[in-house]
């Protein structure tokens, strides 16, 4: 690749949240229950009409306004026509002449380096119904059919799968922080299409552009680019640029290669015009400033403040901001006031350690903010030793029990200075020689010290101040 | 018989006891058996149905017909198309559900061309609808059967849809009244589309003063059609009063004046000739009348205007016509050779014919030619006649060149006048959503003709109140076809 320098855009699909389907009343939730979620509508029976959801559209503009698009002072929607099984009325309605929102940019970072992505447009539009194949029937399911789906389509201002990818997680993150779709690749729930062209590195003009389609995971965004670059460079080299074609191809999950499904001259023609039965409507100023207002804090707006006032390390803030799950938990115990510092610890070392080693989910983490200050604030107080609060975070976890439960009078920490100093000086009465030693240089002793106070206090006598008592024993 | 009362008398009589609902349902289906065989205007006739209890609303058990792409509950729905031959709908049409709120009680489904898209009611799947004045002629369309059957008197009135002059145009060749009201008055919700922008539900009647009381039934808002609006402040019924002192109206030179067809057929100079009486009788009755004239080149574009919406929208409004949900499965070894079969073999050539032509006008080399630019004639078209409704309460026209003509075209008499613009004007009122409605104004060659008020949008009750005035200085309310003798000369 060395030669050329690869123009990728990507178009990504992404299923919003809402209470009913964007154009009819039907449920919009996942359901097991093949054709459950559907009204007439959604199976296209005559005489049906779309409504239209307005939270849909409010979702949809503020993704917009997060993307900095310019916003339409219409809302209005198209059909595009083609017959597909999975598609009943035999149209999508979507937004092709005025999209919710274009001409927007936004800025991603790409490890260490930024970049603005160039977004062409995003519009709203439902999606189809799903199928399944099998030997020699397909399966219909229209529960999916008419969920709200908002389109992205960025400019061809992307260089790299890595730079693809980027975007896309962090999109993925955009949509699940503004809290308007969970955006699960796993449900199928964020589908991409995927242009790529290579040129050379000097060139003004853009190569021949292949358009693989339907790209349902992020790593297969990644091998699809990686391998298309691969064939066009190929090609290329050869001298056999010619053979690339402005075609649609698909990846193929299996081989890890693109596969040629129809070339230009097949494209369809859509036939787009304009939706007659959703009249066209003038977005409210005022609905639009309150949907501006009611955006939500972005990840990297939270990063800047975890690190700036949080005083977390850019590692951490990012380990932390890369799934909204943590970073909710994660503000909600600071809000609760426990140091940030400590909360990250125990997110990253401990939490997400036993979320990934058990596989569930924050959601489903038995230790509440609530319950984790219960832990630290005993910390704090200096009731119990840090290597005892792990044990009660484990054992509240274990049992399902709150941590207050695990922490007695019984195993709290010594904390009563007179105390302590009683137990240092006896110590150090029966440690003569070692004292005589750690005065002529031998410095590393001061931790034995300590493990004797521990040992003999069976861990609970409380550390800094012991170090503390030593200090001041010791170097008199 | 009682089937041929007006609305108010029946509940009049329904009231007093003097009939009951149910034997005024077993007389519309007698009727409607009678109709049948001469008329050929029905693809279902509901011979269980039962009479309802008569409360103090209007229409509260008194029967009535349902266009045939009104989905009906349980009840065979077909739009006259072989690809919905065995359709039958879970869920009622708006209109027919508000109607049923009211006490209404369908005995019928009346034929139409096929989806409505036709207008002379030859396309229909159960065969071609006959005209009760004379059963050689056709009704016109798309509603023929609901024209028929009301001007045969099985009932005060039927539904009817209106795309281009489905209502307005079987209502003058059958003698009676038709009226589609404002675009979104009536919600669409359950009706079968045909060309969204431009389908309106509406009813024929045999009078104006029951058109209104059955659309203030049919009406309102409904929160499954978004161009539907709240009407709850209108009251059609008890607004209209037949006083036509100060009320403008305005005719347009270039469509209705004789001097325009200088080789006019016998029945078109006496059809505009007494578009002129009627015109004098209003103005008699202290209306004013104008002559308005109205750039050619617009009035010209009308009908290739309608043409091309009506087309392309449907095209995409049928495309969900494949066979897999619903309607007769194809044939095919895959999906979309099964959907060409059933598409192939389902609709008429009439039908195929508009869809070549809506694909060709949305395809994306020809759409800005064709179909934006219809959509930007349409548009000034609309903004004239809204220029002329600044100053005039209602537009006035003769309906079509004259009666209704032989199913056998060869029989007509024929012009060598461009009569286009007379045939299709009614379309304006589609275009510009307007209230519209024909009513009888005469005979010619001992067969009805009608006339056509039409207004602005909203002003519902204007163009109904002129309508009344003018029907209650004419002989035709409430008038029941005569069938002539067919004579074989």
């Amino acid at each position: 690749m060395s030669k050329y320098k690869a123009v990728i855009g990507l178009e990504m699909h992404c299923e919003l949240k809402s209470k009913s389907k964007v154009f009819s009343s039907a449920r919009n939730s996942y359901n097991d229950i093949p054709n459950d979620n559907v009204r007439p509508l959604d199976m296209a029976f005559p005489g049906t009409l779309p409504t239209l959801n307005k939270e849909s559209v409010r979702e949809a503009l503020m993704m917009a306004m997060v993307l900095n698009c310019e916003i339409p002072p219409y809302m209005y929607f198209d059909r595009k026509n083609y017959y597909y099984p999975d598609l009943p009325k035999g149209y999508q309605i979507t937004q092709m002449h005025s999209p919710v929102g274009v001409n927007g940019k936004i800025t991603i970072q790409i490890d260490d380096t930024y970049k603005d992505i160039l977004i062409h447009d995003i519009h709203l539009e439902e999606d189809s119904a799903s199928l399944d194949h099998y030997i020699d029937t397909s399966l219909i399911d229209y529960n999916r059919s008419g969920v709200p789906l908002l389109e992205l389509v960025t400019e061809p201002c992307l260089n790299s799968a890595e730079e693809a990818v980027a975007f896309l997680e962090y999109m993925r993150l955009v949509y699940q922080y503004c809290g308007v779709s969970d955006a699960d690749t796993k449900l199928g729930q964020i589908r991409c299409d995927v242009n790529v062209s290579i040129m050379d590195k000097d060139a003004k003009e853009l190569g021949t552009k292949v358009e693989i389609k339907n790209v349902n995971s992020f790593s297969n965004v990644y091998d699809a680019i990686n391998y298309e670059i691969k064939r066009q460079t190929e090609l290329k080299d050869n001298g056999r640029y010619n053979e690339v074609e402005q075609e649609t191809r698909r990846f193929d999950e299996e081989t890890g290669t693109t596969i040629r499904m129809r070339g230009k001259v097949d494209a369809i023609d859509y036939k787009y015009f304009v939706e007659p039965n959703i009249p066209k409507y003038k977005l409210a100023s005022s609905w639009l400033e309150s949907i501006k207002k009611s955006i939500p804090e972005l990840p990297y707006e939270r990063k800047q403040k975890y690190i700036n006032e949080y005083n977390l390390s850019e590692y951490d803030a990012n380990i932390i901001i890369k799934n909204k799950e943590y970073a909710d938990y994660f503000e909600e115990c600071v809000n609760l006031g426990i140091n940030p510092k400590t909360v990250a610890n125990y997110l990253i070392v401990q939490i997400i350690a036993y979320l990934n080693k058990t596989n569930t989910e924050l959601k489903d983490f038995y230790l509440k903010p609530i319950y984790l200050k219960q832990i630290t604030e005993e910390v704090d107080n200096g009731h119990i030793s840090s290597k005892q609060a792990k044990e009660v975070f484990n054992k509240s976890l274990e049992e399902r029990r709150e941590p207050k439960n695990y922490i007695t009078k019984d195993n709290a920490q010594i904390s009563d200075k007179d105390a302590l100093i009683s137990i240092v000086k006896n110590i150090l009465d029966n440690n003569k020689s070692q004292i005589e030693e750690y005065k002529n240089g031998k410095s590393n002793l001061f931790d034995y010290f300590v493990g004797q106070v521990m040992k003999e206090t069976r861990g609970k006598a409380n550390p800094p101040m012991v170090k503390e008592i030593l200090n001041e024993l010791l170097n008199k | 018989m009682n089937t041929e009362k007006t609305i108010e008398e029946l509940h009049e009589l329904l009231k007093s006891g003097q009939i009951t609902s149910e034997e005024l349902v077993k007389e519309s289906l007698l009727k409607s058996h009678e109709v049948q065989e001469k008329c050929n205007a029905f693809v279902t006739i509901l011979d269980d149905a039962k009479g309802r209890e008569v409360t103090n609303d209007l229409l509260s058990g008194i029967p009535y017909g349902i266009k045939d792409n009104y989905s009906t509950k349980g009840i065979l729905t077909t739009g006259s198309s072989n690809t919905l031959k065995d359709y039958v709908p879970f869920f009622d049409a708006t209109a027919v559900s508000n109607l049923a709120k009211h006490g209404a009680i369908p005995v019928n489904k009346t034929a139409l061309d096929e989806f409505g898209m036709g207008g002379t009611g030859t396309t229909c799947h159960t065969g071609v609808v006959r005209n009760p004045w004379d059963l050689q002629r056709m009704c016109a369309g798309s509603s023929s059967g609901s024209a028929a059957a009301v001007a045969f008197g099985v009932y005060p009135y039927a539904l009817g849809s209106d795309t281009g002059d489905s209502i307005r145009k079987p209502a003058a060749f059958c003698g009676i009244v038709g009226y589609k009201p404002t675009y979104g008055m009536i919600s669409r919700y359950g009706l079968f589309p045909f060309a969204s922008s431009l389908d309106h539900c509406g009813v024929l009647t045999r009078s104006v003063k029951d058109a209104a009381i059955v659309v203030d039934a049919m009406k309102g808002k409904d929160k499954n059609d978004l161009t539907s609006w709240n009407s709850s402040n209108i009251h059609l019924y008890e607004s209209i009063n037949e006083s036509l002192k100060g009320k403008k109206l305005f005719y347009i030179k270039e469509i209705a004046n004789l001097d325009n067809y200088p080789d006019a057929s016998s029945e078109l100079k006496e059809h505009l000739e007494n578009f002129q009486k009627t015109i004098e009788l209003l103005k008699s009755n202290g209306a004013v009348v104008d002559e308005v004239s109205m750039d050619i080149t617009l009035l010209n574009a009308i009908s290739s205007v309608y043409v091309c919406i009506s087309c392309a929208e449907a095209t995409s409004n049928m495309s969900n016509l494949t066979g897999i949900i619903f309607g007769p499965r194809g044939n095919g070894s895959n999906v979309m050779d099964m959907i060409k079969d059933h598409r192939t073999k389902g609709f008429s050539p009439l039908i195929k014919r508009r869809f070549v032509i809506g694909s060709y006008i949305l395809q994306r080399e020809n759409q800005e030619k064709y179909f934006v630019n219809a959509q930007r004639v349409r548009r000034l078209i609309v903004d004239k006649i809204n220029e002329f409704f600044k100053s005039y309460d209602a537009l006035i026209l003769p309906v079509s060149t004259g009666p209704a003509p032989y199913l056998d075209g060869s029989k007509d008499e024929m012009t060598n006048d461009n009569t286009t613009i007379l045939e299709e004007h009614l379309q304006i009122g589609n275009f510009g959503g307007f209230p519209s409605i024909t009513i009888p104004n005469g005979f010619i060659s001992g067969l009805p003709v009608g006339v056509n008020i039409t207004g602005k949008c909203y002003d519902d009750v204007n163009v109904l109140s002129i309508a009344y005035g003018l029907e209650c200085l004419m002989p035709y309310k409430n008038q029941i076809a005569k069938l002539r003798e067919v004579k074989d000369e």
